[in-house]
């Protein structure tokens, strides 16, 4: 009933004019929970943004999901029924670290490749099957490659599926890039 | 002796070390066969390729299953912390491991602790960890591809996906992030940038270019950037310097993928089997010392 609400809930900044905080982040165990509950919340219509943890608790491959922290009670038990708990709200008073919006694309005449941050996913043109998967430094690159080449965009599992950190996140991107482009 | 520490991505592997051969297109370590297609296998049978054509140290593999959940990883971390001091090494090479600083750090105690400091070379995951920990300057040689150079002259960004568009727009301003780089502390002591030109830089001065071979689809090749790493630890292991060892490296990889002819549907085994041949073109065949 309330979804549609929630899907127009306008983003605002960290702060009010007042300087009240009116953000918070929810911290997972790991970069897969983040990834089902990013998938669990959005699903729900919930105004959500994955973004990367303050300094003091960066461990080197993690994100975090900014939400509005008036929703708090009601995000976090949508979490708990997707059996997605976070391990801890924290307020945010500090901007966040943004993840990589930048593609860039190769075109190889029959092939075309679409790099984000450090990812890069190459398909023929004629069928849209992926060809190779280069870049990253995460274990899950190699895995996602296994699981990802040799098959069309259609056929393929999404990173997002398969994949449990940073790298896996950003080859997501790079993949929704290349279905836009295809 | 020269070692190399990464994961393979299947989880029935467990953590395993000792000898590495190449046998029939496949690693063998400890009985147990692995495919080179990708990752640290492929740096691995890089090196072993070399190491057919030049009279090297042998090779001694870390190796565990790990998909992204970094349960391998730390495992291996674990192993490394208890039992590094135990072997001897003239080039450790660390490679896809689950970046984490904790660990990494743990890890660089054992290394310190070491009756002989090996070279050091650090790509990909471990070279993440090793940014952020702030001890780049430990190390020896980083081998970052021009996006992952981003992310190492960005002093903010705790992984590549947290490089800031500013910064990511200056890719092809690879001198001025070299220096951005370096001037963070962010790099290690030698850097061999692997792109459309490759760069070999010793602390912040541009030593070298390599652009020839000029061969276009290797950027589509997933684990062109490991078989440089593997040739380079090989290269370090004859005797080289660091610098030249980082040019021979980035000059027979291209030479490889030469020979292989490819497209940006090749697969990276294609390059590892013109090894030998990319070696002589490059002069670095026979004994290198």
């Amino acid at each position: 009933m309330f979804g549609s609400l929630r899907k127009k809930k306008p983003q605002s900044s960290p702060r009010d004019k007042a300087g009240a905080v009116d953000r918070g982040i929810l911290v997972f165990e790991n970069t897969s929970e983040v990834i089902q509950a990013e998938k669990a919340l959005k699903k729900a219509g919930w105004a959500i943004r994955v973004m990367g943890p303050p300094p003091e608790i960066q461990t080197g491959c993690d994100l975090v999901i900014e939400f509005p922290l008036i929703e708090e009670l009601n995000i976090v038990r949508e979490l708990r029924q997707a059996h997605v708990p976070p391990l801890s709200v924290v307020p945010v008073t500090a901007p966040l670290l943004a993840p990589v919006d930048l593609f860039q694309t190769k075109d190889y005449g029959d092939y075309l490749m679409v790099r984000a941050a450090n990812m890069k996913i190459t398909i023929a043109k004629k069928d849209q099957r992926i060809v190779n998967i280069s870049g990253g430094g995460c274990p899950d690159v190699p895995y996602l490659a296994w699981q990802m080449v040799g098959k069309t965009l259609a056929e393929a599992p999404r990173p997002r599926d398969l994949g449990h950190t940073l790298c896996g996140y950003a080859l997501d991107l790079a993949f929704e890039e290349i279905c836009r482009k295809c | 002796m020269l070692g190399v520490v990464g994961t393979v991505p299947d989880l029935a592997v467990p953590l395993i070390h000792g000898p590495v051969r190449l046998v029939d297109g496949h690693l063998d370590l400890t009985g147990h066969r692995i495919p080179i297609n990708r990752g640290t296998p492929a740096l691995l049978a890089a090196a072993l390729k070399a190491h057919e054509s030049i009279q090297g140290p042998d090779i001694h593999a870390f190796l565990v299953g790990d998909i992204g959940k970094g349960e391998g990883s730390r495992r291996l971390y674990r192993f490394l912390e208890q039992h590094l001091t135990e072997h001897r090494f003239d080039v450790l090479t660390f490679h896809y491991l689950q970046p984490d600083v904790d660990w990494h750090n743990k890890v660089m105690f054992a290394i310190e602790a070491m009756r002989r400091r090996p070279i050091l070379i650090a790509d990909a995951g471990f070279m993440y960890a090793a940014k952020m920990s702030g001890q780049a300057p430990a190390y020896d040689i980083f081998t970052p591809d021009v996006g992952e150079l981003a992310f190492l002259a960005d002093e903010t960004a705790p992984h590549p996906f947290y490089t800031r568009g500013f910064i990511l727009h200056e890719t092809n301003k690879v001198p001025d992030l070299i220096q951005r780089a370096c001037h963070h502390g962010n790099a290690a002591r030698c850097l061999l940038v692997k792109g459309a030109v490759d760069y070999i830089v010793v602390r912040d001065r541009i030593v070298a270019t390599v652009d020839q071979p000029s061969v276009e689809a290797m950027e589509a090749i997933g684990g062109t950037g490991d078989t440089v790493t593997g040739l380079l630890t090989v290269l370090c292991g004859a005797g080289l310097a660091p610098a030249d060892a980082a040019v021979f490296a980035a000059r027979a990889n291209r030479w490889a993928g030469h020979h292989a002819n490819p497209t940006p549907a090749t697969q990276v085994g294609a390059l590892i089997d013109k090894i030998p041949l990319a070696l002589a073109a490059a002069g670095a065949g026979g004994r290198v010392v």
